[in-house]
């Protein structure tokens, strides 16, 4: 049975009947089509579906789509404005902070939460920050480089 | 003529990154087709049972289902799952004894012998659905006596998994490498000064790719042809197998690897449901996609290490490692995977490492659990042999009083190219300048004044040192064994307009090749990079290759490359000369220019050339040269005469809180040597990963399976996979010792990390308890294990 939910995705309205067992993180990626949310795990433990809920750092396998009724979504495919990349997009790049690129999506929006709480994190902070997003790749090092590499540009 | 930059050893940012930071990757769930359907797998929550009865009615019944296959419903409609490791003469591909090969089937039939087999499959419009009708499924099963235990399954008396083969292994090669190296063996023990055994434990590991595996798979039954993407590192290998196991015609097959995120050897198999989910959309005309759940990475998905190792060795009081004894116990799981049994040879012939030592010799076993199977997991079987060699470092320096780092330099060999006892050639090196190095940076002497002062106040510090060595650029078929054939193949376009596209049949998922190949053809072209383009792992696209394992995209892949330049150059050079009325041999060419020697205004450029070689009508109609054929570009394939050998050494500094027995990594210094390095910023990020990898088998990370065979470690919940605050900086650096394997003087990077760190951590932590006399405590060292052998000690 079809439950009908209203949500701004990416800045754009959204009316959709869905399922009420059907995960946010499916919504975003089947019904809407946003492929950079990845699914890791389904159990809140790896982090490579991180979105943005109403500007916060969330599990988007750990809600269901029902619940963001109202809210505001932001994913990866958001953060590029106008053909310039997020500072934190940057700094993944600029510090080769991915390399199968799994994770990433997820890690740069919890760097986001992050740095939105906190504009100057040392390494430990950062290492804690991220403690919900898995990489099995990268050893980390190089996401904290690229975090740190971002604070430095957001503070300007 | 401006001279371009130069890209090849730059810290260069990836090309392949824009579409991952902004989430526009593709990977196997992300491709949607129109009609697809979704399937899903019952797996087995019985270790060793027999399938007593089955009953999918229900499940067939429920609204979306489209169909559900036992094991039986697919009898004799698939072949089994191959592995590689049997030859035609039936034997162990590299131990050269028999090998017993059970039979599995792509749904199990009547028994099963592993939690995570499978059972049944569903397919229906929705994956909600799919998983719906695998609660409505009914099984029975009647339980069998299982067996976990790898010690105990070897033994006579065992329960046997698979009756037909009388006992629980998988094979077993009595003693190498021959008589006269165990007769050799067995008197260096009888004349050295000192001899100690000891047993370890390479546990069980798990290889948690971040992205689980996925198949998706589309029959057009027009044109009779099969397009199949899964999450793999070997499209072209997976192709062929597949082409016999369906069978279908080989050429009828595309295969594509689409981004993969990560895999680290577990995605080096054909599984269960790549030859299944290709099956079921040929049979329902539909594309059918599965995606694996993380609780089936866990269960069906191969794990690495499970190698059980017993090891006696004779050395001298001077510390010279005289002669070594190994025997190996291999944790085959119930069934043999593509390279399951193959993997303990890598220990075989490696486990001398970078030592200089007379003699050698070796036994080895596979047996058979109900688990899943083992097979590579990053480094394959070279972390298992560098245990070896650097645990025997410390129990030399123990037993003696020297300096685990003079006793390393006593034994490394020193003159190259190297032959060692098993037979392998270590093609260039150099030891003690990464053991310098690393000293240097680390502050060794330093470090050891520290931990003196900490043993005065009873605090437990450890250092722990680890001179590794991998074994790369897989492989050349004349160095049998392993060899292998397992060549390279590349192509190298320059399109009429002056782009570059460069094909190769490597296939990676995180190492970055699209830059590192992209910087070899913009320098060796001199063209823009940004004109060069990097295509893989699409078998309809690129020609036929041996994919990427074992460290070899670039030593293998990358020379593969340079040949095709070096032909397109060639070519280049042919043209010009009919273009600029001079004759071949007088033409130069230097950055993406062929001019005449001497006459460096009389040029081209390499667009124009190529224009001109799609073209041909640079001179008006029929003057085209008639010994050149129209256009640009090549196609080679590099086949190594030999291994490379990558090595380094790797030191950490640790400290264990006594009262809790956290153990906590103050200083870790990574010297490298993987030859010339094309890009320092990717391998730096492939040595981080790789060690963080490899601390994780010595501190965080184990299988456990019950006596009932339930895996309790089956989710990421009781899985520890490093998190980046259980981990620290690393401070890396690189020596350079070039191979003479192949031009570019590059060795490959993979693995290096992951070889080296398990022993430099496990090394460390063992140091630091030598105060207490602990002399050994197996492997993950978490806190209450640790913790516990404090206690025991002190008592
Ligand atoms: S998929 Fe949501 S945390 Fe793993
Ligand atoms: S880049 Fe592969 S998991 Fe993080």
């Amino acid at each position: 049975m079809g439950v009908k939910i209203s949500v701004e995705v990416n800045g754009v309205g959204q009316q959709s009947e869905v399922e009420p067992r059907l995960l946010l993180v499916h919504y975003l990626r089947e019904d809407l089509g946003l492929t950079g949310t990845h699914v890791g795990c389904e159990t809140s433990m790896c982090g490579a579906c991180t979105i943005l809920l109403d500007g916060q750092a969330v599990k988007s396998c750990t809600l269901f789509a029902v619940q963001a009724e109202g809210c505001k979504v932001t994913t990866i495919e958001d953060l590029k404005k106008d053909g310039t990349y997020h500072p934190i997009q940057e700094g993944f790049w600029e510090e080769h902070g991915l390399q199968c690129g799994f994770c990433t999506p997820g890690m740069i929006l919890s760097a986001y939460d992050l740095l939105s709480r906190n504009k100057n994190p040392s390494e430990e902070e950062i290492r804690h920050g991220l403690e919900g997003n898995l990489c099995r790749c990268t050893g980390y090092q190089h996401i904290v480089n690229a975090v740190q590499s971002a604070a430095r540009k957001m503070r300007g | 003529m401006v001279a371009t930059p130069k890209m090849m050893g730059q810290r260069i940012k990836r090309k392949e990154d824009p579409r991952f930071i902004t989430g526009t990757g593709k990977y196997v769930d992300d491709i949607k087709l129109v009609g697809m359907l979704h399937a899903a797998l019952l797996r087995s929550d019985h270790a060793r049972a027999r399938i007593k009865r089955i009953d999918v009615s229900k499940a067939r019944a429920l609204p979306g289902v489209v169909a559900v296959f036992t094991g039986k419903d697919l009898e004799g409609k698939i072949g089994t799952v191959p592995t590689a490791a049997q030859n035609a003469e039936g034997n162990h591909w590299l131990a050269g004894v028999k090998l017993n090969v059970p039979p599995q089937p792509v749904i199990a039939i009547d028994k099963v012998n592993f939690v995570g087999q499978n059972v049944a499959v569903a397919v229906a419009t929705d994956p909600y659905i799919a998983h719906d009708a695998l609660d409505a499924i009914e099984v029975e099963f009647e339980d069998l006596p299982v067996v976990i235990d790898v010690e105990k399954a070897a033994e006579p008396g065992s329960p046997v998994i698979h009756e037909e083969f009388g006992s629980n292994l998988a094979f077993h090669l009595p003693g190498g490498p021959s008589p006269e190296a165990i007769e050799k063996v067995e008197q260096l023990f009888k004349e050295a000064d000192h001899t100690a055994s000891f047993r370890f434990d390479n546990q069980r590991l798990v290889p948690v790719a971040m992205e689980t595996r996925g198949v998706l798979a589309d029959y057009d039954v027009g044109r009779e042809s099969l397009t199949v993407w899964s999450s793999t590192q070997i499209p072209h290998i997976a192709r062929t197998v597949l082409s016999m196991v369906l069978p279908m015609p080989e050429n009828r097959i595309r295969f594509i690897a689409p981004d993969v995120g990560g895999s680290f050897g577990s995605k080096l198999n054909i599984y269960p449901e790549e030859f299944l989910i290709p099956y079921l959309a040929k049979t329902l005309g539909k594309p059918v996609k599965w995606i694996e759940k993380r609780r089936e990475n866990f269960t069906s998905t191969t794990h690495g290490r499970g190698q059980m190792q017993y090891v006696d060795i004779a050395f001298n009081k001077d510390g010279t490692w005289l002669a070594c004894k190994l025997k190996l116990l291999n944790d085959m799981g119930a069934y043999l995977q593509l390279l399951t049994p193959g993997i303990g040879n890598f220990t075989l012939i490696m486990f001398t490492g970078v030592y200089k030592l007379e003699a050698i010799c070796f036994e080895q076993l596979g047996a058979f659990t109900n688990k899943v199977a083992t097979d590579a997991y990053r480094g394959a079987g070279r972390p298992e042999a560098t245990m070896v060699a650097e645990k025997v470092m410390d129990v030399i320096a123990r037993e003696t009083g020297l300096d685990p780092t003079e006793v390393r330099r006593k034994n490394f060999l020193t003159e190259f190219p190297a032959t060692t006892p098993s037979g392998m050639t270590y093609d260039s090196g150099d030891y003690s300048k990464a053991l310098d190095k690393a000293m240097e940076l680390v502050n060794y002497k330093q470090l050891r004044a520290e931990q003196k002062q900490a043993r005065t106040e009873g605090r437990l510090m450890g250092i722990g040192v680890s001179s590794f060595l991998d074994v790369c650029g897989f492989g050349p078929s004349s160095v049998p064994p392993p060899g292998g054939g397992w060549w390279e193949a590349s192509t190298v376009k320059v399109e009429p307009t002056g782009t570059v596209t460069v094909l190769t049949g490597i296939s990676p998922h995180g190492q970055g090749q699209e830059t590192t190949f992209a910087q070899i053809a913009a320098d060796e072209l001199g063209v823009p990079m940004d004109s060069v383009r990097v295509l893989h792992s699409d078998t309809d696209v690129v020609p036929y290759g041996n994919d990427t394992y074992g460290s070899r995209g670039q030593a293998v892949g990358g020379e593969a490359l340079m040949m095709s330049i070096g032909k397109v150059k060639d070519k280049a050079k042919q043209f010009a000369a009919h273009m600029l009325d001079a004759q071949p041999e007088n033409m130069e060419y230097a950055n993406g220019e062929i001019f005449v020697k001497g006459e460096p205004s009389r040029k081209v450029t390499l667009g124009e050339v190529a224009y001109a070689a799609y073209d041909f009508s640079w001179k008006g109609p029929g003057t085209a040269p008639a010994d050149l054929e129209p256009g640009l570009e090549a196609t080679s394939r590099f086949e190594p005469t030999n291994f490379t050998y990558p090595f380094g050494t790797f030191i950490c500094a640790l400290d264990i809180d006594a009262d809790t027995g956290e153990v906590e990594i103050k200083k870790f210094v990574a010297v490298s040597d993987c030859g010339n390095v094309i890009n320092p910023l990717i391998v730096d990020g492939q040595v981080h990963g790789g060690i963080v990898q490899g601390l994780a088998q010595t501190l965080f990370e184990e299988v456990v399976y019950d006596e009932n065979g339930q895996l309790i470690t089956g989710e990421l919940t009781e899985y520890a996979v490093p998190k980046a605050h259980m981990v620290r900086n690393f401070e890396t650096y690189h020596t350079v010792t070039p191979t003479p394997v192949n031009s570019l003087g590059a060795k490959g990077i993979g693995e290096s990390g992951t070889i080296g760190a398990t022993a430099c951590v496990f090394n460390a932590v063992m140091d630091a308890l030598a105060p207490l006399g602990i002399k050994h405590l197996d492997m993950p060292f978490k806190p209450h294990k640790v913790w516990n052998a404090i206690q025991q000690a002190k008592a």
